[in-house]
Parts: C-alpha cells; structure tokens; sequence
C-alpha cells in the first residue's frame, strides 16, 4: 500500500484548502491517474480532478506532483517514496480540488493567432502548399504542444507576473511565424513582442525542462526575443528599411 | 438543477520559491552572478582612477588587491564569472539554434583567455 | 498590446552577457594573480599606463565597462522583481542611471590617463 496526500478544496464549504490523505495498493504498473481513480471509485467519489487519454497525449491531467509539474498518467507509483504530494498545477487559480481556473491559458493561447494567415490569398486552382523536409523541421517541435499548462506551472515569472503570456502561448506563435506558409508574423508580434510577451520571460528555463513533448518553449522565446530585438532596431535605427 | 457557486482559491507566490526545486536556485545563483561581475567591474573603474591619479596611488591600489577582503571577493567573482559564461554558453544554442555553436563558444572563450594570459605577460 | 521598447535596455545587456561570458572570468584571473602576490607584467604602473593611454584601447575599455555594468544592471533589476521588489519601473531607472553615471566616472578618469 502506498499514501497519497492530496490537496481538497471545496468553494462552497471551505475557506482554504487543505490535505487530505488517502491509502491506495502500489502497483508496479500504477500512474498517480491509477491511485486517484481508485480513490475516486473506492474511497471518495468527492475528489475532482481532470483526466481523458491516459497517455500523455492529451494534456488534461497536469498537476503538481511531490513540487513538480507532472501528468499524472505519466508518474509511476514506483517514482516515489514515501507519501506522493498532489496538488493542483501551480500558477493557477483552484476551482475545486485539483482542478484549475484554465481561462487565462485560453485566452491567451487565442490572442496569438494560432492559425495560418497566408501571405497571399491562393485560389485552389493554383494547387497544395508544398513544403521541404527542411521547411517542416523548423516548426515541427513547436506543433507538439499537447497544452498541458505544466509549463507555465513551472514558471516563476508567469507566477509572479499574471499577465505574461506564457510559454505555450509564444512557442504556438512561434510554431506558425516558422512555417514557410504563413505571413502573419506582424500581427503576432503585436502580442508576443509587447511587454506581456517574450519580454517577461527571464530565460529560467523551467518550462522547458518540465514539458512533456519537448516542445522548447524557452528557446522559441529567446528567438523571439532576438528577432523582435534586430527588427525593434532596423526599424528605429533603418527607418528607410521596410 | 442548483448552481455551484465558484469561488476559486488563490495561491500567493512570495519569494520561497526560489528554493522550490534545485532548478530555481541554480537560476537565482545565475542570476547573483551579476553582483560580482558588476562589483569586479567597479573594482575596475576604481583601478582607473587610481592609475589616473599616478604611480603611488596605482601601488596603494595593487596593495588592497592583496587584501584577504580582496582575495575573497576575487576567487567568489571568479566562481561566478565561470558560472555565468558556462550557463550563457550552454544556453546560446536555444536562442540561436546554429551547429556546434556552443562548442564554437568554448573554443573562442579560451582564445580569448589564452590570448588575453599571453599579452598580459603570464606565460 | 503594442511592441515593447523593450529591445532598448535588452540588446546591450546581450551584447554585454555575451562579452563578460567571454571576457570577465580572465579579466578576474589578472588581477587575482595580483592578489596573491604575483602581478602579471601589464599589471605594472609603466606598462598598463601606456597601454591604457592608447585611444583605441581606451574605447574598448569604456565599451566593456559599460557593457558589464550594463547587462549586471539589467540582470540585477529582474533579480529585485524575482525576489519580491514589485515596483519595477523605480528600480529599472535606478539602476540604468547607476549603470550610466559609473561609465561616465570610468570615461573620465579614462581620458584623464
């Protein structure tokens, strides 16, 4: 057997939330999702959290696991000793329990343009994009993010600063101002190369470390940094450049 | 159906998070980095001004430098100044993902020490 | 959301992260020597007077020195918010006046050698 300490917090009862412990079989085979669920089936169908695939593919069961940032389909019982701490994905608001106040993700994640916004219009008549192996590789890491939100749980400065857009927001803006068919650059830059933007992000790296796709939203930020840095000096210093 | 009424809870962030995980407090040492760098720099104008005002002043200068208070501070801004190159080496390749740019850091890092040893007169 | 200006501050604490990476640790290593007892040669009154007299190497001098104390500001100035000092903006344009009364003390005493 094997004790879980969980963080429970009910908004219409409590004032604060508080641990509660329960005791689950170990498993070899047994992800924290695992011992929730037999919580929620065996001990106290009270305990909300989310969770979908199981698999790690589809993002909605990241929390915060003995301090860290994990999908809770993706730690093994076997990881730990002693009590395994779950609490919600830090950063963010507690609704309930383990579940959290996503809008802020969302509505970041909207403000970037997540989509194609071709350079030109092309009619069908004119046929498919066509893209190199090399063309793909410079957005393909990028496309992986599954929006699991550990990343911005990992975050110190999107803690400290709530309006920073975040790591997943930029990398997604990055993903589209790289590939060879779009031409919306400008009009993400509006968000990404304000102050809320790459220009919160303190290069601590957290984020990249903790996603489970290897996405490397810290790096897509400093390239942005970089290129919002010689496009802020062309335009002010190389006026007559356009 | 009854409405639930929200009332989402808010984690306040201090500033104990820096010790949270050994991530964050490597990313603090980094950060404190600057402190030494600044401070061996200013170390630096004031050697200026004291080779500006002639050669008895410069020797009062090369003398605090003997100073224990001087040692200290110099072999901590050494090991912060080591600390910073390593780390803004090792992430130049996430902000500018060019081949063996890191590599190429190091190589030049060491030129650029050997050379500056060398014309310093100290080998 | 408009673009930041943020590009202004940022940019030279690259360029000057990117110089005391390569820069500061032998810089450091002189004048530990000189610490322990053993000067290197152009640590000596004759030699470094001259060297410093030169007018290329007093730009350069004044370039790495503003720089360092550039990109230490800069870091030193998210360091404070990191560390719960939420009022940013006194902060950044303490520490930038700092940054630049310092490289002036240091252009003056350079022009004065």
């Amino acid at each position: 057997m094997i004790q879980l300490e969980v963080l429970r917090y009910n908004p219409e009862t409590d004032a604060e939330p508080r641990m509660q412990r329960y005791e689950v079989p170990y498993r070899e085979d047994w992800v924290v999702l695992d011992a929730l669920n037999h919580v929620k089936e065996n001990l106290d169908p009270t305990l909300s959290y989310r969770w979908s695939c199981h698999m790690a593919v589809c993002g909605s069961c990241g929390m915060m696991i003995n301090g860290e940032p994990r999908l809770a389909c993706k730690s093994f019982l076997r990881e730990y000793r002693g009590v395994i701490r779950v609490e919600p994905l830090a950063h963010f608001p507690i609704e309930r329990d383990l579940v959290t106040v996503m809008d802020d993700f969302m509505g970041k994640l909207a403000r970037v343009k997540p989509y194609l916004i071709p350079k030109h219009e092309k009619p069908l008549a004119e046929g498919e994009y066509r893209q190199t192996p090399a063309e793909l590789k410079k957005f393909k890491q990028y496309s992986m993010c599954i929006n699991c939100m550990l990343c911005y749980a990992a975050c110190p400065e999107y803690g400290l600063i709530p309006n920073y857009i975040g790591p997943a927001a930029i990398a997604l803006a990055h993903r589209y101002n790289q590939d060879s068919r779009d031409g919306g650059r400008a009009e993400r830059q509006e968000e990404i190369a304000a102050t809320e933007g790459a220009w919160d992000c303190s290069f601590v790296g957290a984020c990249s470390e903790v996603c489970p796709e290897h996405v490397d939203p810290a790096g897509a930020i400093q390239q942005v940094k970089i290129k919002s840095t010689l496009d802020w000096y062309k335009e002010h210093l190389m006026p007559w450049l356009k | 159906m009854a409405e639930v009424s929200r009332r989402p809870y808010v984690r306040e962030m201090g500033w104990r998070w820096i010790f949270r995980h050994p991530r964050y407090v490597r990313y603090m040492l980094r950060e404190f980095s600057c402190l030494f760098i600044g401070g061996y720099t200013l170390i630096m104008v004031w050697g200026l001004k004291e080779l500006a005002q002639g050669p008895g002043a410069w020797q009062a200068f090369l003398e605090w430098l003997r100073s224990p208070a001087s040692v200290a501070f110099h072999v901590l801004a050494l090991g912060f100044a080591l600390y910073h190159s390593s780390t803004w080496f090792n992430l130049t390749p996430k902000a500018l993902p060019i081949p063996y740019i890191s590599g190429a850091h190091y190589a030049g890092w060491a030129a650029v020490s050997l050379a500056v040893l060398y014309f310093a007169g100290v080998f | 959301m408009a673009r930041s200006n943020k590009p202004i501050v940022w940019g030279p604490f690259a360029a000057g992260g990117t110089l005391t990476a390569f820069l500061t640790p032998v810089l450091i290593a002189l004048t530990l020597l000189a610490a322990l007892g053993r000067p290197p040669e152009v640590l000596g009154y004759e030699r470094l007077h001259a060297l410093v007299h030169n007018p290329f190497f007093k730009l350069g001098l004044a370039g790495v020195i503003g720089l360092s104390l550039w990109s230490a500001a800069h870091r030193l100035r998210i360091t404070a918010y990191d560390l719960g000092l939420r009022a940013d903006t006194p902060v950044a344009a303490v520490l930038y006046a700092a940054t630049l009364a310092c490289t002036g003390v240091a252009i003056y005493y350079l022009l004065r050698i």
